[in-house]
């Protein structure tokens, strides 16, 4: 099936391809053509550079999700193309797709009670070789077991290997799962909505690991937020969606301005500098003050 | 494994450190486990084939054991009354229950792993109400002895459960998730829809046959002929086989969909090959013992306490243990009033059914 992975990981490093292009894609889910005819995404056309994080913002129910997985392969666009590293994901197996990019999904729910380290070995899946005579059974070679204790490393959940991982807080969960995806040793990683349900310290934990596994691994990053400033301070580059249309791409200080989140989320905000980065920051105006 | 001189020494000891800590199923841990499960069972079989109607000394039992193992006549006069019923009944009843016990604990797991569902168990939802609606409309029909080369009865029962097993899959599903209340809520109605078609077959067939079917029904295991365990074994053995190769599918598919197919899962394809198997087996089982609840359901859990979530083991071990659940559960049917006997089906819900009640608690109370 076309390229194999290990080519197609080599050009969006290599050849200066960009690592994610989207040309004119529309989507919408199968259930929502029958009541009205609006696209989830509309005419969405953008790439990510190989080893920038781009933000996805944009009010609830924009399509920042949807987008997400289409990049991921998980939906299919009705129409345009989504190029992973030069070649249509269309034209891709799951399993090509997947020695390459990994996800990180918003929800994460372990039904079954299986260790953290049995989760992180489960990332080693797309690399692994299922020969139809080997029954199953081990096959956890020294790769695997060395990418599992690098991503476990890396993460800070080593510590935990033996735990159970519905016995875990939030925040370790979370690091647990950008572990599993570490493990697939991808070139690009998509997360969705990774802080949220997290306090303060588990946001600034979970976003300064991004920002050094982009910088150790060299790793491309698409990141769908709700908080605008995290998206600020911890992106390279902002897209805005409104009703599933592209609005605005470009720096945090091109995106993320007042009169943009006016047009976008229709409120007004106050937008001022970082003190210690200088990138926007944004607080909510003085409301109706209740003492007066 | 992790000894290999390919790797930095500092850094195969620091795998080793959580390799060998139990946080993984390593090939050492594997062997010992499925190792020490098999040796048990031998030891639950041999036990059990003493009890029955008449009690039959250990010694007897060994000897009738070597007799079958030289392939000796197994009909031969020269056996005496002991002999006649370990060889010819008790040897094959017990193999017989042993594969059935083993095939449900392994469908329950799959099904639990397809479903994301640890109550999920072919008889909870449907599945095996589906595979006896197809034998018993095979019986009614009388394919089942028009053409004795084909085996109707699996094969009916194949359908009947691939069908059921499709529908509870269709209703239960809302937007490409699979909820435990609809989950259920779905199996119950399917199964009182096809129970009461069951019954609408018994009451329009001739009552002595009928009885039988009752009988086959409520589940009861009964001693197969050599060779029609012989087709079994490789039956059942060989879908299990083909269940274990897809160990780490399945414990992928636990993540759920999504994720499965982040990971490169061809989620769709490998689903219904999943269903497909399950209902192979099903229709297989429910055709030769009936319906025999709550193995696939208790078994795969208890397991799954025991020895963690990892399908590569759970599944052999499951399948090792319902084995050994079910030979015993026979053995207690079939001694508790005797000379009569109780159908196993009846022993095993007895068993089964307060624990799945339990479950069900468990799950409420950690929700509020």
């Amino acid at each position: 099936m076309g390229k194999t992975a290990v080519e197609l990981g080599h050009s969006v490093l290599a050849e200066g391809n960009p690592a994610l292009r989207v040309v004119n894609l529309f989507f919408r889910y199968s259930t929502t053509s029958e009541q009205g005819r609006t696209w989830t995404l509309e005419q969405v056309s953008f790439q990510v550079a190989a080893g920038e994080i781009l933000g996805i913002v944009g009010p609830n129910g924009s399509g920042k999700s949807s987008l997400l997985k289409v990049l991921a392969g998980l939906l299919r666009p009705r129409n345009g193309i989504v190029l992973l590293g030069g070649q249509p994901t269309r034209q891709l197996s799951q399993h090509d797709i997947a020695r390459v990019m990994a996800v990180v999904p918003q929800e994460y729910v372990q039904v079954f009670p299986f260790t953290v380290a049995e989760t992180v070995l489960m990332g080693r899946f797309p690399h692994r070789t299922q020969h139809f005579w080997s029954i199953g059974l081990g096959n956890d070679t020294d790769k695997d077991l060395v990418c599992a204790h690098q991503a476990m490393i890396e993460t800070d959940v080593l510590s935990l290997a033996d735990r159970l991982v519905s016995d875990l807080s939030g925040g370790e969960r979370q690091r647990v799962v950008i572990a599993r995806a570490l493990a697939q040793e991808p070139q690009i990683l998509l997360l969705d909505e990774p802080t949220a349900f997290l306090d303060i310290s588990h946001q600034i934990e979970i976003c300064s690991l991004i920002a050094r596994l982009r910088a150790e691994r060299q790793l491309t990053v698409v990141l769908v937020s709700h908080d605008l400033n995290i998206a600020s301070q911890y992106c390279d580059r902002v897209l805005m969606l409104k009703e599933g249309k592209l609005c605005r791409i470009g720096t945090p200080g091109e995106t993320i301005k007042p009169d943009v989140l006016r047009f976008v989320y229709g409120c007004d905000v106050v937008v001022d500098a970082h003190p210690q980065t200088g990138r926007p920051r944004v607080t909510m105006p003085m409301g109706v003050n209740p003492t007066r | 494994m992790i000894d290999s001189p390919m790797l930095p020494p500092a850094t195969a000891h620091a795998v080793s450190q959580w390799t060998k800590a139990g946080a993984i199923v390593t090939l050492h841990r594997w062997l010992l486990v499925i190792g020490g499960l098999i040796v048990a069972s031998v030891a639950v079989l041999v036990m059990c084939l003493q009890f029955g109607a008449t009690r039959v000394e250990m010694r007897a039992v060994m000897e009738a054991i070597l007799t079958v193992f030289h392939g000796e006549h197994i009909d031969a006069d020269g056996l005496g009354t002991p002999g006649i019923i370990m060889v010819q009944i008790r040897l094959p009843r017990v193999l017989m229950g042993f594969l059935v016990g083993g095939s449900l604990a392994g469908i329950g797991v799959t099904l639990q792993a397809l479903l994301r569902n640890p109550l999920a168990d072919p008889y909870v939802l449907g599945v095996s109400s589906g595979a006896a609606l197809g034998a018993s409309a095979a019986m009614l029909l009388g394919i089942g002895t028009a053409f004795s080369l084909v085996p109707a009865l699996p094969l009916f029962g194949f359908l009947g459960g691939l069908l059921s097993l499709v529908l509870i899959y269709r209703l239960a599903q809302s937007q490409g998730r699979l909820p435990v209340h609809s989950l259920l809520l779905a199996g119950v109605i399917l199964n009182a829809i096809l129970t009461a078609l069951i019954m609408f077959i018994t009451s329009i067939m001739d009552p002595n046959r009928s009885a039988g079917l009752m009988a086959w029904l409520m589940g009861s295991l009964t001693a197969p002929s050599y060779p029609a365990l012989g087709v079994f074994v490789l039956y059942t053995v060989g879908v299990l086989a083909i269940l274990m190769h897809k160990a780490q599918t399945l414990n992928v598919l636990t993540l759920g969909e999504e994720i499965a197919r982040s990971l490169g899962i061809e989620t769709e394809w490998v689903k219904k090959q999943l269903f497909l198997l399950t209902a192979l087996l099903t229709g297989a089982v429910v055709s030769v013992s009936g319906m025999i609840g709550f193995v696939g359901m208790v078994i795969p859990h208890v397991v799954r306490m025991l020895i963690g979530s990892d399908h590569r083991l759970l599944l052999p071990g499951s399948a090792l243990i319902g084995g050994m659940f079910l030979v015993v559960s026979d053995t207690i049917a079939r001694t508790l009033l005797a000379p009569s006997e109780i159908p196993v089906g009846i022993v095993t819900a007895l068993a089964g059914g307060p624990f799945f009640l339990y479950l069900l608690l468990c799950r409420k109370d950690r929700m509020n």
